[in-house]
């Protein structure tokens, strides 16, 4: 692999790409190791924390928390930073928090038409979709389309509020309490929210009763 | 710049590819490629505006072909021969160089959760006089840099009204070029949708911009 496979030569002086990025990080690892820049357990560690640890689950935790405590969720809007915080979350990405409400009237939708920019500490690392170009460059003019393929139609008369993450500040969306889940618990409430519904492309539902049902 | 990366409003980038039960990472090399830039970047000799920049750089027609994880593998490679911390030789060779001295790696494996606990504040604690206040109409310069800028072209020259100051925060077009860090307050920015992108946009709706005081003039 290398040089050959990728079809044309590179001798020109912008930045070269070659075709294989798994044997390139592998070679540039195993450089950076040799010279005592990294450290490859620090490596194991970094991806044992975002595979393992730091996910959606801890923003449903959020959300729940909020839904069931109004003393938590009015700290939330205060200082999302601090509220987060509360529950154990570490600040890696998500050093200045927003959460932004979807009510009856006005549904969020977070993007960074510029990069990749994401709350890590609450939703983990973005998936490729709201990496892609076909999600940064719609979601800012056509909102409305980009949630219709996610497989939610708002009305008309609903408010929709794109949030452009171009700055440090992270955004998540609190969306809202599904109906009839006044039975539930925190934990069970938790359960229901999905990373989608805190970025705001979904809503969150109650799980449907039973087989068939 | 005006890149290929500043694609808010853009046409024909396809439809949105969803996957169900998406990894973390889609394959090794990828996580690997993910730590790799945060362990180097504790040598703190680039800031992640320089990282995202470097991205930018990337010339459009493989941006938009290479995958998320090939950027950032690319943009790091650039940032660690141009700091000095490897030269190109060693990258093409995957050697030292004959004679280079060993490092102490700044970030070990027990100092990870205290570095994710704490993370990196782009907020500064310096008495900086806002230009603008909430509620103030104002609109986006039409800049055009060449360097690295976090104001869209989609919102260049548009009418907004500031929707909260957020403080005082480093700067991203000066931090991504020198340790200038031209802290400066950032406001919230809520442009309607019908002034971004005409009179077919719905009513409603409206785009909300973190946007910094040198973006900004009064309207």
């Amino acid at each position: 692999m290398g040089a050959s496979s990728h079809g044309h030569d590179h001798d020109h002086d912008h930045q070269v790409v070659p075709s294989d990025p798994a044997l390139r990080v592998k070679a540039l690892e195993s450089l950076l190791t040799e010279k005592g820049l990294v450290d490859p357990k620090a490596l194991d560690a970094l991806i044992d924390k975002y595979e393992r640890q730091v996910g959606p689950r801890n923003g449903a935790r959020v959300v729940a928390r909020a839904w069931v405590d109004p003393s938590y969720k009015q700290r939330l809007f205060e200082d999302a930073t601090a509220a987060i915080g509360e529950l154990g979350y570490g600040a890696a990405q998500g050093e200045h928090m927003v959460v932004v409400e979807n009510t009856a009237q006005v549904h969020n939708l977070v993007v960074c038409t510029l990069c990749s920019c994401y709350p890590w500490s609450v939703l983990g690392l973005p998936p490729v979709w709201y990496k892609s170009a076909p999600y940064r460059s719609r979601a800012v003019i056509d909102p409305r389309g980009v949630l219709r393929e996610f497989g939610l139609q708002l009305a008309d008369e609903t408010e929709i509020r794109v949030w452009d993450s171009t700055a440090e500040i992270r955004y998540l969306v609190l969306p809202e309490r599904p109906a009839g889940s006044e039975s539930l618990d925190e934990t069970e409430l938790a359960a229901l929210v999905t990373r989608d519904s805190m970025v705001g492309v979904a809503t969150v539902a109650m799980p449907a009763r039973g087989a068939g049902a | 710049m005006n890149g290929v990366h500043d694609m808010g409003g853009m046409h024909g980038l396809g439809p949105v590819q969803y996957e169900r039960n998406e990894p973390v990472f889609h394959a090794p090399w990828e996580g690997r490629a993910f730590a790799l830039n945060l362990a180097a970047a504790a040598w703190r000799k680039w800031s992640l505006d320089a990282l995202r920049h470097q991205i930018e750089l990337i010339p459009a027609a493989d941006y938009l072909r290479m995958s998320y994880y090939e950027k950032w593998l690319t943009a790091v490679t650039e940032r660690l021969v141009q700091s000095g911390l490897v030269t190109r030789a060693e990258v093409e060779s995957g050697q030292p160089a004959r004679g280079s001295s060993k490092a102490t790696p700044p970030l070990t494996a027990a100092q990870v959760p205290a570095m994710l606990r704490s993370g990196a504040l782009a907020s500064r604690n310096v008495s900086v006089q806002p230009n603008f206040h909430a509620g103030q109409r104002v609109r986006a310069r039409n800049i055009n840099p060449v360097g690295h800028t976090r104001l869209p072209r989609y919102a260049r020259g548009k009418l907004g009204i500031v929707d909260r100051d957020h403080g005082v925060y480093v700067f991203p077009d000066a931090i991504a070029h020198s340790a200038d860090e031209n802290p400066q307050h950032l406001y919230s920015v809520r442009f309607t949708a019908r002034e971004l992108w005409g009179d077919h946009a719905s009513p409603r709706d409206s785009v909300y911009l973190d946007l910094w005081d040198d973006y900004l003039e009064p309207a």
